[in-house]
């Protein structure tokens, strides 16, 4: 087990190098650079800031400058504001982790709630609804679930405000919650019904009931314990969609986490942070991605990795 | 004869009797009892027309999407003048929600051809050509994973964002070049799927009889195992729709979408986000035609995939 997790740890290694990689070709293949889009630049001063950002050495250069820095645990500098590019991530990061997990609790809450009521009512109302919200939720764009809720919710209401964020206050907090959860939210719904269905026709879920036990605790004890480990799984696809779901709910929502950062960097050519800000997400997925499979294992005895 | 002698001893002949179905045929039969399918095709069918109609025909189009501007109309709620009003520089939001869905729509579709062409093309070659082959595509599907995709989408929009593909016009070839953007994130996924199917597939025991009947390579691939990888492929294929629809309305919501005055749905979406105090109806019109298309091509595939895979409900 140990040196299953090593390995993986390791092998993020080369995948984390080669999306650094794509993404400093990408971006160097991008059209202009940092300085070239604002207000005209004095040409000397452009040279002078070239060439204080190693940006007029050849890209080769650049390249191996970035890694070096990198080894020395230095991101670089952000042209767009002059400060380093790890103080942005340090400052942005706890507002994304904030949104992105409570995203999540809301997302496991309210999921797991309706594919169970699904479920034990297969068939019947209830489940009809809850597959028809599921398949909506899964469908319907972030940002237009976003703008309904702030036209319903804070320009019609007035209950909650129309951007920020502040952990703690509910005002700030609801409607990107939900903008950002309900993707995930229909996700862990449709597969918790799936492997609740799955479950309660198992001969031993037969067994629980031909002996007599209360209906709830065989929904309890037998059905939705066994029913989690399929839901655990999808817990690695669902670090993807609040990766992508934060950058377009903190853009809708005015949020200065990591998303709304390396979209304005991409917009400002702004080499350093979007270098930053992808490797970031890009560890971020590996990490839960790698936390996923170590969980499944505890879970399920039946899985052993080595 | 002494089948059917047996099937009528086993009480067989319902079965015997009943006319013969093909796969395509018994699905199609499935799909149709599907409602919520149907009700999609049927709004799709619809807002196909009326996308295709409002692009080419001034009777139904009214007004120059991006270059009509009515300044005695300006910020109106629908009327019979606009039907779906105007925004802040008095152009008609009827005609830019139509240009805006007909884009949706060659950009859902268009990111699906190029996406089957790379997928079966890479998926294949990594089923059917070996070892080494089989290995550079699972690195690659990893690095796919550990990218996020948007993040990616993004990246190349704006590597693409001011350049022109030479024969085509400056407006088609923006348009390519967004399809270009989302088709070089997504293919991933399909050609994952077409390897696995392809994988499974030749260890099948037709495709071993046909092999050993001496059957080429050849006759093997396209006559055995591509019309078996079909199915999942469309339904594959149909869910991807709305996912490509979805990320060109993100890039134009964030702003690397097609240039202005084109009006892609995100773009519409985000311009009428500004004015959301002073004039609902700017964002919610193309907002609900996008919830609208979105819905409709996900209870498709639903519908679909419970139809070619019955096994899979």
């Amino acid at each position: 087990m140990t040196g299953y997790v090593i390995r993986r740890i390791l092998w993020m290694i080369p995948v984390l190098w080669a999306v650094a990689t794509i993404t400093f070709f990408l971006m160097h293949a991008v059209p202009g650079g940092p300085f070239s889009q604002e207000k005209q630049v004095p040409p000397t001063a452009l040279a002078n800031l070239n060439a204080k950002y190693d940006l007029d050495k050849p890209i080769l250069e650049q390249y191996g400058l970035f890694f070096w820095h990198l080894g020395q645990g230095d991101l670089g500098t952000s042209f767009s504001n002059q400060r380093p590019v790890l103080d942005i991530i340090k400052e942005g990061w706890p507002i994304t982790a904030e949104l992105g997990v409570t995203a999540f609790v809301f997302a496991l809450a309210i999921g797991m709630t309706m594919g169970v009521i699904s479920a034990l009512n297969h068939n019947k109302l209830p489940d009809y609804l809850g597959v028809f919200f599921a398949t909506a939720g899964t469908a319907m764009p972030s940002f237009v679930i976003g703008t309904f809720l702030v036209i319903i919710f804070s320009v019609k209401l007035g209950w909650f405000d129309v951007l920020g964020w502040e952990f703690g206050n509910y005002r700030k907090m609801v409607l990107p919650v939900i903008t950002l959860g309900t993707l995930p939210a229909a996700y862990i719904a449709r597969v918790t019904r799936a492997s609740l269905l799955e479950v309660l026709n198992q001969d031993y879920i037969r067994t629980a009931r031909s002996k007599g036990l209360a209906e709830y605790v065989v929904v309890l004890r037998h059905t939705i314990k066994n029913a989690m480990i399929p839901i655990l799984t999808v817990v690695g696809p669902i670090f993807a969609f609040l990766v992508t779901g934060s950058f377009i709910t903190e853009s809708i929502f005015v949020i200065n986490g990591i998303g709304k950062r390396f979209v304005d960097s991409v917009f400002a050519r702004d080499y350093g942070l979007i270098m930053g800000t992808t490797l970031f997400y890009a560890a971020i997925v590996a990490f839960a991605n790698l936390a996923v499979d170590l969980l499944y294992a505890t879970v399920d005895p039946r899985i052993r990795y080595s | 004869m002494a089948q059917a002698e047996l099937a009528s001893e086993l009480g067989l002949e319902q079965l015997a009797t009943r006319p013969e179905r093909g796969l395509w045929s018994d699905a199609f039969r499935r799909l149709r009892r599907n409602r919520m399918a149907m009700v999609a095709l049927f709004v799709l069918v619809a807002v196909f027309a009326l996308a295709i109609l409002g692009n080419t025909s001034e009777t139904v189009q009214r007004y120059s999407p991006g270059l009509d501007q009515d300044y005695d109309h300006i910020q109106e709620g629908p009327s019979g003048l606009h039907y779906l009003g105007t925004d802040n520089l008095g152009r008609d939001t009827w005609a830019r929600v139509l240009e805006g869905t007909l884009i949706s729509l060659q950009v859902g579709l268009g990111v699906q051809v190029i996406v089957l062409a790379i997928g079966l093309l890479v998926g294949g070659l990594a089923a059917l050509g070996g070892r080494t082959l089989d290995n550079i595509m699972m690195r690659i599907t990893d690095l796919a994973y550990a990218f996020p995709d948007l993040l990616a989408i993004i990246l190349l929009r704006a590597v693409f964002a001011d350049r022109d593909l030479p024969l085509v016009g400056h407006d088609a070839s923006q348009r390519l070049l967004v399809i270009f953007a989302i088709s070089f994130v997504a293919w991933v996924t399909i050609a994952r799927l077409i390897r696995g199917q392809m994988l499974s597939l030749k260890e099948r025991d037709f495709v071993i009889a046909a092999r050993s009947m001496g059957a080429t390579s050849l006759q093997i691939v396209f006559k055995h195992m591509l019309p078996n990888t079909l199915g999942p492929v469309i339904v594959a294929i149909v869910f991807g729709i709305p996912l490509a629809i979805f990320a060109e309305a993100v890039l134009g919501f964030i702003g690397f979408g097609l240039p202005p005055p084109t009006a892609s749905l995100g773009r519409l979406i985000s311009d009428g986000y500004a004015y959301i105090r002073t004039n609902l109806y700017l964002v919610m019109f193309p907002a609900g035609t996008l919830a609208i298309l979105m819905l409709c091509f996900t209870f498709l595939g639903d519908g679909l995939r419970d139809a070619l895979d019955p096994r899979a409900r």
